[in-house]
């Protein structure tokens, strides 16, 4: 069977000023995986990410997701794209004058005509299933912890039941037990939402947990993708460093012994 | 919508429903009052199957649909079963299995009496708290200001400069303009209504006294508090809301001694200047309005207002000055730091130290007009 992927990126330059960040750059994003976006930091991994959603503009290439070419999307195609995935911004993005439950249901009130006993539920529902109480509902963003707030952005980021979620550095600012639950939080609901998930990331332990595929950004461009077997053979100097350097090394040891 | 989401059979004691179509969130009102309908209508079946088979699209909205369909004949003792449905979406139902156990608390409705005495009594309460930290914010500048003189060293010189280039020096060309033009109102209407009586001259009298004792520091004041005092609460604000304050307290420094003394140092430095050129600006303007819609020279306008004023009524204006100055900072710093995490609250203390600096600027003009009164100037 052929795949289509879900996310098409083709030659794709980003740039700000004098500075090309993103020098022809392409990648596919295959359906129901979780790919790892690796690279150091200033590589251009959020620059990347918040191209494809459309926050940043482009000099040159196509983006395509689920079929549709964003810049030649109409409103209309647009809109509805919007309402088919989920993003989770590195500091959470939350809405600071909604209370958690107003910020999971802020999507489902503006997309979909729900009763409010419904929305109620599915919005404790979503919390729940990414580990929140009921406790937890009335509070309002500046009284959560950094976990608590990842942990709510990404319920919002999942209200509307989407079919890719982006995340921008999911477990930066968590402790490692804390980020061990994420990645883990973020493989169930993979399986069970039959999720695609973009990530970009910094954690070498998310990448070896969660991640289907990984790929290395430097130089501008992806300079390896692939399961991480194919990262630890990389012989590029950046991702030879960066795979089996001091930490990185520890990890690969222990998953051989694993 | 074409599709048929749910269709039900009811067979002697047994109801058997047929899902179908995409049970997703789109459909979800939907769904939700056909599931409603089928259970009230079989209110005496004593057992429920669901066929999912029919069913092209299946989220978590759906799941859960489906689980509360299950929770409530169960609950009602009776027996609910669910055939049919696709391994790859179980997990999703077993998922539902775990969530919306116990539901979240509703918030208390109170009794509107009781929430408006309520309300009533929080708003007295805030009074006192304003006026407590009022206090507060005074006595730290104070005991700020008595360690910097006692160490002349630790004063913050280049930050005081900016600020004093950002409140007064840049400041000058809207302050001029607003003054020259009330200067020249309050001329045009002096003289427009002493005309009546033949006492044009006395227009200028009034023009020099209201201007030098009252309105161009008060303007001034308003002026500045709306400008500076509303970037003092909101940059202490966002200072505190990203922990700036707090990595500055830590590291050992006193945050009033580096942000907020500098800031109403040049508040004080500033509005006395501000209102001397206000005050200037404002007597020009009247004395043009004077000469071309009263017809009044120039010369016998300097002359009549050298009669009029004298030094004590600028001495007056300029007395206020500075106190108006520190009102407004210590207002503005102490709503800065009042602000909370959300970005509305940043909003809310901005508009509160506008407000109410505004307010106390008049009620201090109001208390030194009594003073001055009974000093006799």
């Amino acid at each position: 069977m052929k795949r289509e992927p879900v996310i098409k990126v083709r030659d794709l330059v980003v740039g700000f000023g004098d500075q090309v960040v993103l020098d022809h750059l392409s990648l596919d994003v295959w359906e129901g995986e979780i790919l790892g976006v690796v690279g150091g930091s200033g590589a251009g991994k959020s620059v990347l990410l918040r191209t494809i959603i459309g926050l940043l503009p482009k000099r040159h290439g196509t983006i395509e997701i689920l079929g549709v070419d964003l810049q030649k999307a109409s409103e209309a195609e647009r809109r509805a794209l919007e309402r088919r995935w989920g993003i989770l911004f590195q500091q959470g993005a939350l809405f600071s004058s909604l209370t958690v439950r107003e910020n999971v249901q802020f999507p489902m009130r503006e997309n979909l005509d729900l009763s409010p006993r419904l929305m109620d539920e599915m919005a404790l529902a979503k919390l729940q299933m990414v580990g929140l109480t009921p406790e937890d509902l009335n509070k309002y963003p500046a009284e959560l912890s950094g976990g608590m707030t990842k942990r709510v952005a990404l319920a919002r980021a999942l209200a509307l039941d989407p079919e890719i979620v982006f995340l921008d550095e999911p477990t930066s600012g968590l402790d490692p037990i804390s980020a061990g639950d994420f990645d883990e939080l973020i493989r169930t609901l993979q399986q069970t939402l039959g999720l695609t998930v973009f990530m970009v990331t910094h954690d070498l332990e998310s990448l070896y947990t969660a991640c289907d595929r990984v790929a290395a950004l430097a130089d501008g461009k992806v300079v390896v993708e692939g399961p991480l077997e194919v990262m630890l053979e990389c012989e590029h100097p950046w991702v030879k460093e960066y795979f089996q350097g001091k930490r990185g090394g520890l990890l690969a040891d222990r998953r051989v012994i694993a | 919508m074409g599709d048929v989401l749910l269709t039900s059979k009811l067979k002697g004691e047994r109801l058997e429903l047929a899902a179908s179509g995409a049970w997703t969130a789109a459909h979800a009102r939907e769904l939700e009052s056909l599931i409603d309908n089928v259970s009230s209508e079989a209110a005496h079946a004593k057992n429920v199957s669901i066929d999912m088979r029919g069913v092209s699209e299946f989220d978590t909205f759906g799941a859960w649909l489906l689980e509360r369909l299950t929770r409530a004949w169960s609950a009602a003792g009776r027996e609910a079963k669910i055939i049919g449905l696709p391994q790859h979406d179980r997990g999703l139902l077993k998922e539902m299995h775990g969530v919306n156990l116990e539901s979240a608390r509703a918030p208390v409705r109170e009794n509107r009496i009781i929430a408006a005495l309520v309300s009533v009594g929080q708003a007295g309460a805030g009074v006192g708290r304003d006026l407590m930290q009022f206090a507060d914010m005074l006595g730290s500048v104070g005991v700020a200001a008595v360690r910097v003189l006692m160490r002349p060293r630790d004063f913050r010189f280049t930050s005081t400069i900016n600020q004093l280039d950002r409140v007064a020096w840049q400041a000058v060309p809207i302050i001029l303009l607003i003054t020259f033009l009330i200067g020249g109102i309050i001329a045009q209407q002096g003289i427009f209504h002493f005309r009546k009586f033949g006492a044009e001259l006395y227009a200028v009298d009034l023009v020099g006294i209201l201007i030098l004792r009252e309105i161009g520091v008060l303007i001034v004041a308003i002026m500045v508090a709306g400008r500076s005092g509303s970037s003092y609460t909101a940059e202490l604000g966002s200072m505190k809301m990203r922990e700036e304050i707090d990595a500055l307290r830590t590291m050992g420094f006193d945050p009033v001694e580096v942000l907020i003394l500098p800031r109403i140092l040049v508040l004080v430095i500033a509005l006395p200047v501000l209102t001397f050129l206000g005050c200037m600006a404002a007597l020009y303007g009247g004395g043009l309005v004077a000469w071309f819609y009263g017809g009044m020279s120039p010369d016998i306008y300097i002359a009549r207002l050298t009669e009029a004023i004298s030094i004590t009524h600028f001495k007056v204006g300029m007395w206020k000055a500075p106190f108006m100055g520190l009102v407004i900072g210590i207002v503005a710093c102490a709503e800065g730091l009042q602000v909370k995490g959300s970005a509305e609250s940043l909003g809310l203390k901005t508009t509160a130290s506008v407000v109410k600096s505004i307010f106390l600027v008049i009620v201090l003009d109001g208390l030194f007009a009594i003073f001055f009164a009974s000093i006799g100037m």
